[in-house]
């Protein structure tokens, strides 16, 4: 393993700013795995980390595939981690809404341009990925919806479910749309949690990462407990939403299997505790996402399910 | 008339809601309506005095109107009293959410409460106010989708500037894009500073308005002649000058001017050592209608940008003459 700096600039009063990538194996450049890119997203650096070291040992037992390069870049954003801020620090504007990235354009442009010369001609590329809604989600690997051998591929990960977006205006702007336009097959993890760290979660993201290199022939791996991928259309997970507002107090957990008509979550009045709004499950599915804030808006998706029927 | 157009729950004993003003007079049987908005980014507070000088013209001059002007002074109330460019709790650019879904996330509701109600107005003028970084020049931005049909309108609206840009899917997603192309023409005005309000810009674009209500049948009443607008192609003849490092940047060129190339617009200096880092000067001659205002700047934070132009009367719109 080796180290480089894949982007720096100069700051007036900080230290400079790097972001730096952990080198694997010689030869064609195979995998790029890319780690926290806001500064709220402490799992999914962890889980790059627990990576560097899980690809360690196997470099050091011999099992890398000669002739194949792995780049890890566990954090693309330390200035912001480092002041408790989830967005840059200056302007507040977000490194993954920049892609592919303009070196002559403003500060977030250039480290998303910078990066992206580095990393945009990987056949593969992963991102461990945090949702903006507060709350825990069950692993699972996420793909624009492209083709069918693509779907097939992300089976690969050993995850539970693979889910397929249609993209929306604002996803053209992420790494993920922008790797698969540069021809990078390219996947996003979801492992639990953002802002705390999930250890077991953790876990099952660098065992998918490592069945995933196991299967492209990059990396001779032990064996992993392996689920049989579903696929699921983005379209398809039925959100339960409040109409009040107030306490959540959530009556499941997620991976948790429901029936149909099952309470699932209560909202309470704050003030006196009176129960505002009982929800239930309007199919019978497992808990695919559950909200996690201790307060709840009206109009709000508190809880996701994936429909037994879509399985 | 104060109407609600949106009304949400919060959990702790608060409702959010977006209200609108509506002042209507005249005896047509169709009425032509005019739509104010402003305060979706919480740090733009320009258009408040918009709103506020527009409403008390129209309060005390009802005899001059008719039709209906609706006057929208918060759409992310939220974000007003927080001093939050997003929607607080969300960290959510509200500009980043239209059309909406009546059936969707909070945000996503009222973002489509708030199309529904627009949707109908002869015109909207979406009012922004730049952000805390950047001072600019009292603009309309025109998508060039729909440059044909919003640029005739904007040359009345007594701005110094159209910008007519081009199209990126991501600004598929802002209120003025989801209403043009359901067919409510919608100008957006960029002007002043995030978090101040700067009087004389506010009080020309009321101007403007009244101007366009007149254009449109709505306005019997005194207005000023409007100044025509210089106007660009379509991105081209603009230059985009970022910081070329970290530093502090002290401006030293009039706002709004004219420069030689190679003229000074400012410079970056580093206090610790004393020393200036860079100079920034003009590319090329032409109009300075965006400049820096908040001092610190990382590497590529913009320091401005300029019209490029030998000479500014080259620029200016001229009837019959411009084409998309």
């Amino acid at each position: 393993m080796r180290t480089e700096v894949i982007y720096e600039n100069r700051s007036l009063y900080r230290d400079d700013f790097k972001i730096m990538g952990y080198v694997f194996g010689e030869g064609e450049k195979s995998v790029c795995i890319v780690g926290n890119m806001r500064g709220n997203e402490y799992q999914q650096l962890y889980a790059c980390s627990q990576l560097i070291q899980t690809l360690k040992r196997a470099e050091k037992e011999g099992r890398l595939a000669y002739g194949h390069q792995i780049l890890v870049i566990p954090s693309a954003n330390p200035y912001s981690m480092n002041v408790g801020k989830r967005f840059w620090p200056i302007d507040n504007t977000d490194i993954n809404r920049m892609f592919p990235g303009y070196m002559e354009g403003e500060t977030t442009q250039r480290i998303a341009g910078g990066i992206f010369e580095k990393i945009s001609d990987y056949p593969y590329g992963i991102q461990f990925a945090s949702n903006y809604m507060p709350g825990e989600f069950m692993p699972y690997v996420n793909i624009m919806k492209t083709d069918l051998e693509y779907v097939e591929l992300a089976k690969k990960f050993g995850m539970p479910y693979v889910v397929r977006r249609t993209p929306r205006p604002y996803d053209t702007t992420t790494l993920n749309y922008n790797w698969q336009i540069w021809e990078t097959r390219a996947f996003s993890l979801y492992t639990t949690t953002t802002d705390r760290i999930n250890r077991d979660s953790a876990r099952r993201g660098v065992e998918a990462v490592m069945m995933f290199l196991d299967a492209i022939g990059v990396v001779k791996n032990r064996k992993y407990k392996r689920y049989l991928s579903q696929i699921i259309d983005d379209r398809e997970i039925v959100s339960v939403r409040t109409t009040e507002a107030g306490f959540f107090e959530p009556l499941v957990e997620t991976e948790e299997e429901v029936k149909k008509g099952q309470p699932l979550a209560r909202i309470l009045n704050p003030l006196d505790g009176e129960e505002l709004e009982c929800i239930s499950a309007p199919v019978d599915g497992i808990v695919f996402f559950r909200h996690s804030d201790p307060l709840t808006y009206g109009h709000t998706a508190v809880i996701k399910l994936i429909a037994e029927s879509s399985v | 008339m104060i109407k609600r157009v949106a009304s949400i729950s919060l959990p702790v004993l608060e409702k959010l809601e977006i209200l609108k003003n509506r002042v209507e007079s005249g005896r047509k049987e169709k009425k032509k309506r005019i739509s104010i908005v402003t305060g979706i980014h919480g740090d733009e507070l320009e258009g408040q005095y918009v709103c506020f000088a527009l409403s008390e013209i129209l309060k005390a001059n009802p005899e001059y109107l008719d039709g209906i002007v609706d006057i929208y002074p918060a759409m992310n109330p939220l974000g007003i009293d927080s001093i939050t460019r997003g929607i607080p709790a969300f960290d959510l650019d509200m500009n980043r959410v239209f059309p909406g879904n009546e059936d969707g996330s909070m945000t996503e509701h009222v973002a489509a409460r708030i199309i529904d109600d627009l949707t109908g107005s002869d015109l909207c003028i979406d009012i922004h106010a730049s952000n805390i970084f950047l001072t600019e020049i009292p603009q309309v931005r025109i998508n060039e989708l729909h440059a044909r049909q919003l640029v005739p309108i904007a040359k009345n609206l007594n701005i110094d500037l159209i910008w007519v840009h081009g199209s990126s899917t991501v600004l598929e997603s802002t209120l003025a894009y989801s209403l043009n192309s359901r067919g409510v023409n919608t100008l957006v005005v960029e002007m002043g500073v995030g978090m101040r309000i700067t009087k004389t810009y506010c009080s020309q674009l009321v101007n403007g308005i009244l101007s366009v209500m007149k254009e449109m049948g709505m306005w019997s009443g005194p207005t000023e002649q409007s100044r025509l607008p210089l106007i660009t192609g379509v991105d081209e003849d603009v230059s985009f000058l970022n910081a070329p490092m970290a530093g502090i940047f002290i401006q030293t060129a009039v706002h709004g001017s004219y420069l030689k190339e190679g003229e000074e617009i400012g410079r970056i200096v580093d206090p610790l050592r004393g020393e200036v880092l860079e100079r920034i000067t003009a590319p090329r001659a032409g109009i300075l209608f965006t400049i820096r205002e908040y001092p610190v700047v990382d590497e590529g934070s913009l320091i401005a940008r300029v019209l490029n132009c030998s000479d500014p009367e080259e620029k200016r719109y001229k009837e019959g003459e411009w084409r998309i």
